[in-house]
């Protein structure tokens, strides 16, 4: 099967794109395709054409909570939201500490979405995801994950840590570590800062996120090993990071297009939809965290798509879950960047694809003849608005419901294959 | 009596003391100063607002707020129903949305709310349609204080805000009292200093409009009134401090330390006291205490806000 998409905007110039199969054959200049007759065309006139996007940190629910998400829904919101593939966190119900439930989560992807949006799950780091015991890692890893973190639950024991670090290196698989001094603040409702003290909310200061980092880039260093911080947050984090890579040490970072978009502001009237673990942060940490996409220092963009329901967040700050859904919103929301000349399109790519696929030695399309037939085309001008009838996930606990975002995914082809 | 109803109460709800501005706020206390005539009576009991129904909803234990706002809600012959935690299904787990549109459902005019998170008066107001006045919620405000702290402080002080000096002394961090007294004082024109160890202290209170001190001898000198917050006993488990014998010899408020505050200087306290933690067992008794003078403020104060709330839409043709 020969595929000829004609016409579509690739970092600002006219491409056609030709594809056999599940691999990319050759990407040209417009009106250059050498598309054989019987190549099937599609006019991608006005589209941009993007690569499949990676995210390599969603919460998916299922098994447990499938009133939040289901991993049928949640591969639905991540295809309409231009993922070919997304890393599924292990805080289930069981959790993913045994090889059944990793099986259990991959027999669940491909029975209702066996073209892909692809399911990576990742391993829990310990048993229960209690900080106490190792998991069984190459169990897991056997049956499929590809990494493992001890995410929702920071893990304060740093002798676990660094044996779980050396154990994991071994399977090669990569620790993705949620950065949070379990003493430093617990309880936390928000960031500490001028906004908790004046709506008197328990606040957990940036030195929480920024210390544990610390700790682990010395471990990484000491052991010779990588790690990967998740969700960065923090401007303090971020001077950690640096500091960890002039080293030399293989410290790899992610951050939220959340963390981009919006800070601490976004609480004022207790709004519980803008509570997020960790805590959405100063507006000098939001500038840092621009300027650190921009130049590599963070070297992915994920979404942490937590979803939850209705009633869930229905009710006081302290109470409402933390979280924030994003795989329906985060290409219109990274997408804004580019339209504020933060981002451009290139940097999208590296943020959203080359650099995960890297990371987390996952396929992914770079357009060269020979990588993997996954892009989606884009219509950046397309107006829409969050809601209840706009939104793929089953949960719609976003800060940017009712907003006017631009850019919708209009086609979406994984491994060659058509799925949107 | 016959409350003077031309002013246009703009407010569905008293959240806190951020809503008001200062005409509101002397317009509140004018008020104020009407129903406490009422309270010297020998009949204390007026009809003002016969036939209207105020809910007391306090989530959080409470003995003095609650009954202040019961008696003034009887002296103008509202219908009061108490409701609390334990006696509400709040206990079986019902959210606080539900037990608050069944509330909303029996039709009140007003619900008062005391709730140990901040911001629970603000959820409320935001999903039912009926008068919220904030008994207090969480660390977060507690406007009936402040106004009611206010009354005392304008009698006090011969009605004069500005170029006065008041030193709130204590756990400013987890007090709503503190954050409502800092806005609405700031606002009449009066300076606050705040005096608190540095785990007591909020975040970001640099930007505060109040100064900030952690040594008692320095914050007292030359202020108008001294606000003394009561202690928690849980911060010292908290580990927000040593033992509670070193908080007060830190920050126990001594008639030693009021030697160097004006000759004139008030002391007051919300209640209720710890004597010899926070304030000395003379202080608070002395002819300097508000302590007595703030609970039947508190009344006169909260029968002004219920006749606000309570009538604001009475012009309104249905």
């Amino acid at each position: 099967m020969i595929l000829c998409i004609s016409g579509a905007r690739h970092q600002g110039s006219p491409v056609d794109l030709l594809v056999k199969g599940d691999k990319i054959v050759t990407m040209t200049p417009a009106g250059r395709c050498p598309a054989p007759d019987e190549a099937e065309v599609y006019d991608a006139a006005g589209l941009v054409l993007l690569p499949g996007f990676i995210d390599a940190h969603v919460h998916l629910r299922e098994p447990g909570f499938e009133y939040k998400e289901d991993i049928a829904s949640g591969l639905t919101a991540a295809a309409h939201g231009g993922f070919c593939a997304v890393m599924c966190m292990a805080n289930t119900r069981p959790v993913n500490d045994t090889a059944a439930v990793t099986r259990f989560m991959l027999d669940r992807a491909s029975g209702s979405h066996p073209s892909g949006p692809r399911l990576h799950p990742v391993a829990a780091a310990t048993v229960g995801l209690r900080g106490e015991e190792m998991a069984p890692l190459a169990e897991l890893k056997e049956a499929g994950c590809v990494a493992l973190s001890n995410d929702g639950r920071p893990v304060g024991n740093a002798e676990l840590l660094r044996r779980i670090m050396e154990y994991a290196a071994d399977l090669d698989m990569i620790f993705i570590d949620h950065c949070e001094d379990p003493c430093l603040a617990s309880g936390w409702i928000m960031n500490e800062g001028s906004v908790s003290g004046l709506l008197g909310l328990k606040g957990q200061p940036d030195v929480g996120e920024a210390a544990q980092a610390a700790r682990d880039i010395m471990l990484a260093e000491y052991l010779h090993l990588p790690v990967h911080i998740a969700h960065v947050s923090a401007g303090l984090t971020l001077d950690v990071i640096a500091w960890g890579k002039a080293r030399g040490v293989r410290v790899s970072a992610e951050t939220c297009p959340h963390y981009l978009m919006l800070d601490e502001n976004a609480l004022e009237g207790y709004n519980t939809l803008a509570k997020v673990s960790p805590p959405l942060r100063s507006p000098k940490d939001r500038e840092a965290l621009r300027r650190a996409v921009k130049d590599g220092l963070v070297d992915i963009l994920a979404t942490d798509h937590a979803p939850h329901a209705d009633h869930e967040k229905d009710g006081t700050l302290d109470e409402a879950m933390c979280g924030i859904t994003g795989l329906d919103t985060a290409l219109s929301l990274t997408w804004e960047l580019v339209r504020e000349n933060v981002l451009d399109e290139s940097d999208l790519t590296r943020l959203w694809c080359r650099r995960p696929g890297e990371i987390f030695k996952l396929p992914w399309n770079g357009f060269a003849p020979g990588d993997p037939a996954d892009f989606f085309l884009f219509d950046p001008e397309e107006i829409w608005i969050p809601g209840p009838e706009t939104l793929f996930s089953k949960s719609r606990n976003t800060p940017f419901l009712g907003q006017k975002l631009h850019g919708r995914v209009k086609a979406h082809w994984i491994g060659g294959r058509r799925i949107i | 009596m016959n409350a003077d109803n031309r002013y246009f109460w703009p407010h569905k709800d008293l959240l806190d003391v951020t809503q008001l501005n200062g005409e509101d706020t002397l317009h509140l206390l004018d008020l104020a100063a009407r129903f406490q005539e009422v309270n010297r009576r020998p009949v204390k009991k007026v009809p003002t607002l016969k036939g209207k129904t105020v809910v007391l909803f306090f989530v959080e234990d409470s003995t003095r707020t609650k009954t202040s706002f019961d008696v003034a809600a009887k002296r103008l012959s509202a219908d009061t129903h108490p409701l609390s935690k334990s006696g509400s299904s709040l206990n079986k787990r019902e959210s606080l949305k539900d037990t608050a549109l069944t509330l909303q459902a029996m039709g009140p005019d007003v619900i008062v709310m005391r709730h140990a998170s901040s911001g629970a008066a603000e959820y409320l107001a935001r999903t039912l349609d009926c008068s919220i006045v904030n008994g207090g919620d969480g660390w977060h405000a507690h406007p009936t204080q402040a106004l009611l702290d206010c009354f005392s402080l304008r009698q006090a002080w011969q009605g004069r805000f500005a170029d006065r000096t008041l030193l709130i002394l204590g756990d400013i961090a987890h007090s709503r009292v503190a954050r409502s007294n800092v806005h609405l004082l700031t606002m009449l024109g009066t300076r606050v200093r705040l005096c608190a160890p540095r785990t007591l202290l909020p975040a970001g209170v640099e930007n505060w409009p109040a100064e900030a001190y952690s040594d008692l001898n320095q914050a007292v000198r030359g202020v108008d009134a001294v606000m003394c917050l009561r202690l928690q006993l849980e911060r010292q488990q908290a580990g927000l401090l040593p033992d509670l014998a070193e908080y007060s010899r830190r920050f126990c408020l001594t008639a030693n330390h009021l030697k160097s505050a004006k000759p004139e200087a008030k002391v007051l306290h919300p209640g209720p006291l710890n004597r010899g933690l926070e304030i000395a067992n003379d202080v608070a008794d002395a002819p300097a205490s508000l302590v007595l003078d703030q609970v039947s403020s508190g009344v006169a104060t909260r029968m002004a806000i219920l006749y606000l709330f309570a009538t604001r839409r009475d012009g309104e043709t249905l």
